[in-house]
């Protein structure tokens, strides 16, 4: 990397940006305000959500010591998951209601095996942030825990 | 001489005992997984934690808050919540579409009631109309809404 422009981090920190600097790949020179941010320098209006969300952090990190708001996130990919499920489901069973019917087509009930390509072909594709178990405690209760805010 | 050192050992330029709390966690072979944890919670605290734990539950532990951290790196403002935020709009959203897709059904199976009995005994048979009808999948929203948030 020789005669490259340190890295974001390097510049604010003046210090020497090495050929293997860790904060290189995702802090580019020429965008001094992505590490700005990291590097609490967040704007006024910011700061205030900023915080909210890092008590937030904090609170479900004390209710659940090994997953923290991470078995939430877990836990709500799920239950994405099961709607487009249930989603995929209903929308296949409309479309074969439309098709029993539509009169111009022959009378044939759809085969399984067509069907179960119906379902799979409805799920959009979700981006998957991890792959935790979802046994968190944050969310064992929640009918019964207060919320965070209170 | 290959150094034995782990990733945090070698970061804090520290020598890494037997007992290590870091070393089964964050292997020399991957140093931005703690480069991230120290810079968004410190080492200290990140050990801390750790030493809290289970010795069967820590793994997991390093990995959420690897997650978490980088996370925060990535959203400086929000981290792990803009992306519990953005999974609670997808149940919204799925939960709507699920329901319009249900009262679409109802109506199809109460038009081909009234047209003739023969019809909605067809679809009745041919489809898994009953599993469609099931109560919908409950998610506690208040627990996971943060005020400044939707």
């Amino acid at each position: 990397m020789g005669g490259n422009s340190p890295c974001a981090s390097c510049k604010l920190l003046r210090r020497r940006c090495a050929k293997d600097c860790i904060f290189a790949p995702y802090f580019p020179s020429d965008d001094p305000h992505k590490f700005a941010i990291v590097h609490k320098e967040l704007p006024i209006q910011e700061r205030c959500d900023a915080v909210s969300s890092l008590v937030y952090e904090a609170n479900a990190r004390v209710r659940d010591p090994v997953y923290g708001c991470v078995g939430a996130i877990s836990y709500l990919q799920n239950q994405v998951s099961q709607l487009q499920m249930q989603l995929a489901v209903a929308q296949t069973e409309i479309l074969c209601i439309q098709m029993q019917q539509e009169p111009a087509l022959p009378t044939q009930q759809i085969d399984p095996d067509e069907k179960s390509l119906l379902l799979h072909s409805n799920f959009n594709n979700l981006p998957q942030y991890l792959n935790f178990a979802s046994s968190s405690n944050v969310i064992q209760d929640p009918l019964k825990r207060e919320s965070l805010w209170t | 001489m290959i150094s034995t050192r782990c990733a945090a050992c070698k970061y804090l330029r520290k020598r890494c005992d037997t007992d290590c709390i870091f070393s089964p966690y964050f292997p020399s072979n991957d140093p931005l997984k703690f480069a991230c944890v120290h810079k968004i919670f410190g080492a200290s605290n990140v050990g801390k934690m750790l030493k809290q734990l289970p010795v069967h539950h820590r793994a997991e532990a390093a990995n959420s808050l690897c997650f978490e951290a980088q996370s925060r790196i990535q959203d400086p403002v929000y981290g792990c919540t803009g992306i519990i935020s953005l999974l609670q709009q997808q149940i919204y959203n799925a939960q709507k579409q699920l329901a319009i897709a249900r009262a679409e059904i109802a109506l199809n199976a109460h038009q081909a009631h009234l047209q003739g009995g023969s019809q909605f005994q067809q679809i009745e048979a041919s489809s898994s109309f009953n599993n469609v009808a099931a109560e919908p999948l409950h998610v506690d929203q208040s627990f996971f809404d943060p005020p400044w948030l939707f």
